[in-house]
């Protein structure tokens, strides 16, 4: 054992002089497999964003060339929509919260090296960059890209003569599967290395927050993806080979697909959760300079949050002729469901109660996320109960109500992460004020967009539609001014990014010097240099001696505690 | 410790080997795989009108009660070659253990495609019936994840050879079988849902 870890801290230390290709291309090191993740799923983020703007164009000025796309068909408009929410979903959410943060934060946090399956860890994100190209490709085959929704549901998606994308449409699939296998390498990768590569001293409640979160993610992640794989094998053999697993004329059965999806697509939506909800709780314990409230029920609330969300999935399809005694028991777990998310939500309130508050810039993403997704979860109570959903479920309410919830999780709660970890990734601070101007220019209109969905779903907008202005009911002008506000906020939102890519660009070169530890936290990553070198802990690794969270602790002169700091 | 950078880092006890760990998350991830198959099995036959379905052929219970036992006695080959590699250090005995699971494990496969050959003939495929197809699908993934085991099982068999310097530590040999093991255990319950019921 003490032979080899010798050998692997020596091959760490051994190679310093490595060419460009083994340090940004082939690179086993986690930290730049992190940043591949985060800025493929940037570059992707930039792809959905377009995509969202071309298809709101459409819907606010029916039949107008959209500057920079063109006419929009309704074959467009629908492998618009569908690739928006399959990148966002999956090539944005969860490339960045928990490849990016966990590839990056992991090692650093528990104080190790590396992970421990380094090269398993290249080879995650080669496939999950083989998906990305696989998918973009889609656009480009006869017959376009899949255009039936992120969701897939057969019989549409089944039979390349419904769908019209014979080829778009096992294309969708296979990047699909290919990126659920990137993410699965990865994932046994993490919790392999946060069970046995914890520094000396660390015990399991001396992990911060964000790692117990990433890592009961993950768990979450690969108890429910093999029914995804199995409906996705199934669908893609009813596609290719006509087989009729999902087609009723042929013995099959399309509402078993909708479990299989979701039984994967619930646990996915706290898959994406736990890692923000993590990140936010790093953030507001830092600059509340205050002990996070109830460190160990937030841990424990978060596995019931994992087992509950595993017997929610059907509440997706209430809609789809469900049996209504079924649909009571799904009304009934994913209402409470809402109760350990709320529980850890006051915790988080109870840290900022009290607390020496610093609107920093990550601070004002991290309270961002929780205003915002509070609506979310709010509004969610109300399509949770199986009779309101009938009515919500098809019209753009449930658009609005979900892009609360994501919205906030995967682009505030990211900005968040980004802002707050940027010195340990570069070694510089990020501009203040530019950032400030990033986040009030992204929230004010993040809010314009989605807050007049409400109340166009609530008068009946249904949320599959090309073109509004072909039905009456929906034609008024009043519906009409609502959608052109949509529109205006997302391209505001959209040209208000412009800020934080020159920030980002410009803050490594010519930032303020960071310095190991300049948001003055507790948490082992920022022990090391910053940006860290191969291996992390040029002065060894380090030993922890007490939990991630002792802030402000009376009688001591500073108001961290480093992890790290005998005393 | 001779660890040149570390003060004070003394490595963590591995209580569970990493590898061992690994193979365990992969083989949860492929038992939610197989329980998925195996519901969309259950539902597709509830709303069957009539299982087999008329004009198909029946599946051939006996021959294959005799594969599964075939496929048993090669997981308990394998798990004795553990308990020797355990016992015996310097032995031939795990690698030849080895060797017979692996040859029963590849009449197992064998034997299970000329059943297919044959069902194809009668008139079984993937597109004559949701019958034929949950059939090639289930047995058909089973099929590929006994060929992947068996691959690995070749590697492991090929480490334990005497003329090899370093042989690979228990955890080593141990993450080696776990997905064999997996195989042989998924199966009875595929022969009894899929060929007896």
């Amino acid at each position: 054992m003490g032979d080899t870890v010798t050998a692997h801290v020596d091959d760490h230390h051994g190679h310093h002089e490595q060419d460009f290709w083994s340090t940004y291309v082939f690179s086993t090191d986690h930290k730049m497999i992190g940043f591949q993740y985060l800025f493929t799923g940037l570059f992707m983020a930039a792809v959905g964003g377009f995509m969202a703007y071309v298809f709101r164009m459409q819907l606010a000025f029916p039949g107008e060339s959209v500057p920079g796309f063109g006419l929009v068909t309704p074959g467009d408009y629908n492998a618009l929509i569908t690739n928006h929410g399959t990148i966002m979903i999956f090539w944005v959410a969860m490339p960045m919260l928990i490849a990016a943060f966990g590839n990056f934060l992991i090692p650093l946090m528990i104080g190790c090296d590396d992970m421990v399956f380094p090269r398993l860890n290249r080879l995650s994100y080669q496939i999950f960059l083989i998906s990305t190209i696989l998918l973009l490709a889609g656009f480009f085959v006869p017959g376009g890209a899949f255009g039936g929704a992120w969701t897939t549901y057969p019989p549409l998606a089944a039979r390349g003569e419904y769908n019209l994308t014979p080829l778009g449409a096992p294309i969708w699939l296979l990047a699909v599967a290919l990126e659920i296998v990137a993410f699965l390498l990865g994932g046994i990768n993490f919790v392999t290395t946060v069970m046995n590569s914890r520094a000396p001293g660390m015990k399991m409640m001396d992990i911060p927050i964000v790692i117990w979160m990433i890592i009961i993610a993950v768990v979450l992640f690969m108890f429910s993806v093999g029914p995804l794989v199995a409906g996705a094998v199934m669908l893609l053999f009813d596609q290719v080979l006509g087989t009729s697993f999902f087609i009723p004329s042929g013995g099959g059965d399309p509402v078993l697909f909708q479990h299989l999806f979701w039984f994967f697509g619930h646990p996915e939506v706290y898959v994406i959760l736990l890692p923000e909800m993590g990140i936010v709780a790093e953030i507001i314990t830092v600059f509340s300079r205050k002990k996070l409230f109830g460190y160990k029920l937030i841990v424990y609330t978060t596995f019931m949050v994992g087992i509950l969300s595993m017997i929610v999935w059907a509440h997706h399809q209430f809609i789809a002729g469900i049996d209504p005694r079924m649909a009571s028991v799904f009304s009934f777990t994913t209402i409470l469901i809402s109760i350990p998310i709320a529980v850890t939500f006051f915790a988080y309130i109870a840290t900022l109660y009290g607390g020496s508050i610093e609107f920093k810039l990550p601070m004002l993403w991290a309270i961002g996320m929780i205003a915002e997704f509070l609506v979310g979860g709010v509004t969610g109570i109300y399509l949770g109960a199986s009779g309101l959903d009938i009515y919500f479920h098809e019209n753009t309410f449930v658009v609005a109500h979900f892009h609360y919830t994501m919205f906030p999780i995967v682009i505030l709660g990211g900005f968040a992460g980004m802002y707050y970890w940027y010195p340990k990734m570069f070694g510089r601070m990020m501009n203040e004020t530019l950032g400030k101007i990033h986040f009030w220019g992204t929230i004010i209109p993040f809010n314009f967009i989605f807050m007049p969905l409400f109340s166009l779903g609530i008068g009946g907008q249904h949320r599959r539609i090309y073109n509004y202005l072909n039905f009456p009911d929906l034609a008024s002008p009043e519906f009409q001014n609502l959608r052109v506000l949509a529109t205006t906020a997302t391209v505001i939102m959209l040209l208000f990014q412009i800020p934080f890519v020159i920030n980002w660009f410009r803050s490594m070169k010519s930032g303020e010097e960071a310095g190991n530890n300049p948001w003055k936290a507790n948490t082992l990553e920022w022990v090391a240099p910053s940006p860290p070198p191969h291996g992390n802990f040029p002065d060894g690794l380090p030993t922890v001696y007490r939990g991630p969270y002792e802030y402000s602790v009376p009688g001591r002169d500073e108001d961290y505690w480093p992890q790290n700091a005998p005393n | 410790m001779t660890l040149h950078t570390g003060t004070n880092a003394i490595p963590r006890r591995q209580v569970v080997p990493s590898g061992v760990i690994a193979m365990l998350l992969f083989v949860a991830t492929e038992i939610m795989f197989f329980a998925s198959l195996i519901s969309a099995y259950l539902v597709i036959r509830a709303g069957a009108l009539e299982w087999p379905p008329w004009g198909q052929p029946r599946l051939p219970v006996a021959a294959t009660s005799f594969n599964t036992v075939i496929l048993l006695l090669s997981g308990a080959a394998l798990l004795k070659a553990h308990k020797t590699f355990f016992r015996e250090d310097n032995s031939v005995l795990p690698q030849k253990l080895v060797g017979i699971s692996i040859a029963l494990g590849v009449f197992f496969v064998a034997f299970q495609g000329y059943e297919w050959v044959q069902l194809i003939q009668f008139g079984l495929t993937m597109v004559s019936s949701t019958y034929g197809a949950l059939f090639y699908l289930i047995i058909g993934t089973h099929a590929l994840h006994a060929v992947l085991a068996l691959l690995v099982l070749f590697y492991a068999y090929w480490r334990l050879s005497p003329a090899r310097k370093t042989k690979p530590d228990s955890a080593e040999f141990l993450s080696m079988q776990i997905f064999w093991y997996f195989v042989v255990g998924v199966w009875p319950f595929l022969y009894v849902l899929v060929y007896l019921i």
